[in-house]
């Protein structure tokens, strides 16, 4: 082989942060349903640090061998409203904890799957997951929430949407790195490696593993060599980018099936910015050709990536899944924080961006005094945008007490720090307080 | 396993040298070996077989000592990597 396609490999893990960024086990919990609470959160413990034993070690194995970076071990399970639903018990802190403590004895970084599909409407699991979202979260360090509000086959649960607006406040009273931790979707997959959205889905295979790839700065530096080149060569140049580093992720994964002796599920391609130089989505989008992000030309620069990294990675494993596109988290992403505190990016942008890109409204601090009808309303908004365009969307917004626009608020680790964004402070709660149900749009009579 | 071994940096006497000894102590056979300047830079790649029980991490830290010691990068990694990202 060439010398430089290896050094360029070399390059791409040393220079420009390409890594694995997780390696996650999808377990279903569905054997561990059990009407005494105990008994299952006993099954549940057991199943998952059975199951999962060997995940931190294979991994690792992995990154020496291979000399890739795995950045997270993770594990998602079946949303935790189904497992939990045939106990009588009165909130499900005690699941959520018993997550927390598989995931501290297995060793990884997050466990995924406090979870509800509220989308058409909610049972008693659902009802009481929910109200034990705040201190669930409270309680727990490792342990990953997401609620699906709405889809494009059955529409969006305004119910639900108002509750999740109230549910975001009082978490956020409680600790506000809660919210870090939970997200609220519309069209949620069932096979997202990444978290905080990721979850078992009940119709996957008992156990799988899945993968997340990533890579920013790859892409933006194989950018900087089509300078002022038409788009359509920086959209080939993305391609032939996202095919390399899928094809690493479609090689860690079945290595690391192979090994822990489970099927392979999906790869997915997401380019997921971390707080470090280089590893920014927005600086991508200014190797396009944008001063700033945020500016006018921002969506379809977005578009074109978004598309692009698809495209690239389809060809290059058996199966892409997740959410596989451009997050745009605005306090993991240095690119993102500057263009917010420069004034070039506000929220409205951000919502236009995210109909185009592949999750939503993502790590996004907001003023503790935020109104609970004005979450549900972005809730409601990204939803529909969603809805509208068959794809997955999501909020995870931060109100952090105490704070006014123009502070800063800490994350920490992967999650950076984020400058605190301004709201539109006309009130959208007889909207929300209506409650009930946004029917499914005409295109989802397919049948 | 079989690894591709890279060696990038000033060029200067005793590279190749002791990049060989220290393979050798270790009991990691040379396949194949092929040099050159690349941007004014020494380029060397090696197709090695590290044995099967080898610990890989150890051998890794100690490779990036000699690195250091000769103030050239060393990389080792499984040549799979290189085949699945730029090969069909």
């Amino acid at each position: 082989m060439e010398f430089d396609k290896i050094l360029e490999t070399i390059h791409m893990i040393s220079d420009q942060n390409l890594d694995v960024r997780t390696v996650t086990m999808g377990i279903s919990l569905l054997d561990c349903i059990d009407s005494d609470s105990d008994v299952a959160c006993q099954k549940i413990y057991d199943k998952i640090t059975t199951k999962a034993k060997n995940l931190v070690k294979v991994a690792e194995q992995i990154e020496m061998e291979y000399g890739i970076p795995i950045v997270n071990k993770r594990v998602s399970v079946t949303p935790i409203s189904l497992v939990a639903g045939a106990s009588n018990d009165r909130d499900y802190v005690k699941y959520a904890k018993t997550l927390d403590k598989a995931a501290q004895t297995l060793g990884i970084d997050f466990i995924g799957g406090f979870s509800a599909l509220v989308q058409k409407g909610m049972t008693k699991g659902d009802e009481i997951l929910i109200a034990s979202l705040p201190q669930a979260l409270t309680q727990t360090n490792l342990v990953c929430a997401s609620v699906n509000v709405g889809s494009s086959k059955s529409g969006i649960n305004m119910d639900a949407v108002k509750q999740m607006g109230q549910v975001i406040k009082d978490a956020a009273e409680l600790d506000y790195m809660n919210n870090a931790k939970l997200v609220v979707f519309c069209n949620a997959v069932e096979d997202n490696p990444f978290m905080a959205g990721g979850f078992h889905g009940v119709s996957e295979p008992d156990i799988v593993i899945n993968v997340g790839v990533s890579g920013p700065g790859v892409v933006k530096t194989a950018l900087e060599k089509v300078k002022g080149k038409p788009l359509d060569e920086v959209a080939e140049t993305i391609k032939q980018t996202a095919f390399k580093v899928t094809r690493m992720g479609q090689l860690v994964g079945s290595i690391a099936a192979k090994r822990l002796g489970v099927p392979f599920g999906i790869v997915d391609l997401s380019l997921a910015p971390t707080p470090a130089v280089g590893d920014s989505v927005a600086q991508i989008l200014e190797e396009i050709g944008l001063d700033q992000v945020g500016t006018h030309g921002t969506t379809a620069a977005l578009a074109m990536l978004n598309d692009a990294v698809k495209k690239g990675g389809i060809m290059a494993c058996s199966h892409v899944g997740g959410l596989s596109g451009a997050f745009i988290p605005v306090s993991e992403d240095a690119g993102m924080i500057d263009a917010v505190n420069a004034g070039t990016l506000n929220l409205a942008k951000l919502e236009a961006m995210t109909a185009v890109c592949s999750v939503g409204l993502d790590m996004i601090a907001l003023p503790g005094d935020v109104p609970a009808e004005t979450l549900g309303a972005m809730i409601a908004d990204e939803a529909a945008i969603g809805m509208i365009n068959n794809k997955t969307t999501a909020v995870r917004v931060i109100p952090v007490p105490g704070k006014k626009v123009g502070d800063t608020v800490e994350f920490g680790g992967l999650l950076g720090h984020a400058p605190i964004m301004d709201y539109t402070h006309v009130s959208s709660a007889a909207m929300i307080q209506r409650g009930g149900t946004i029917p499914a749009p005409i295109h989802s009579f397919k049948n | 396993m079989k690894a591709i071994l890279t060696v990038v940096g000033q060029d200067k006497v005793g590279i190749v040298a002791e990049v060989s000894r220290f393979l050798a102590e270790e009991q990691i056979n040379i396949l194949d070996i092929s040099q050159t300047i690349l941007d004014g830079y020494f380029t060397m790649m090696m197709a090695v077989m590290v044995p099967e029980n080898s610990d890989v991490k150890q051998i890794a830290t100690k490779l990036a000592e000699l690195g250091q010691a000769l103030k050239v990068d060393i990389n080792l990694k499984n040549e799979e990597i290189y085949r699945a990202m730029h090969q069909l």
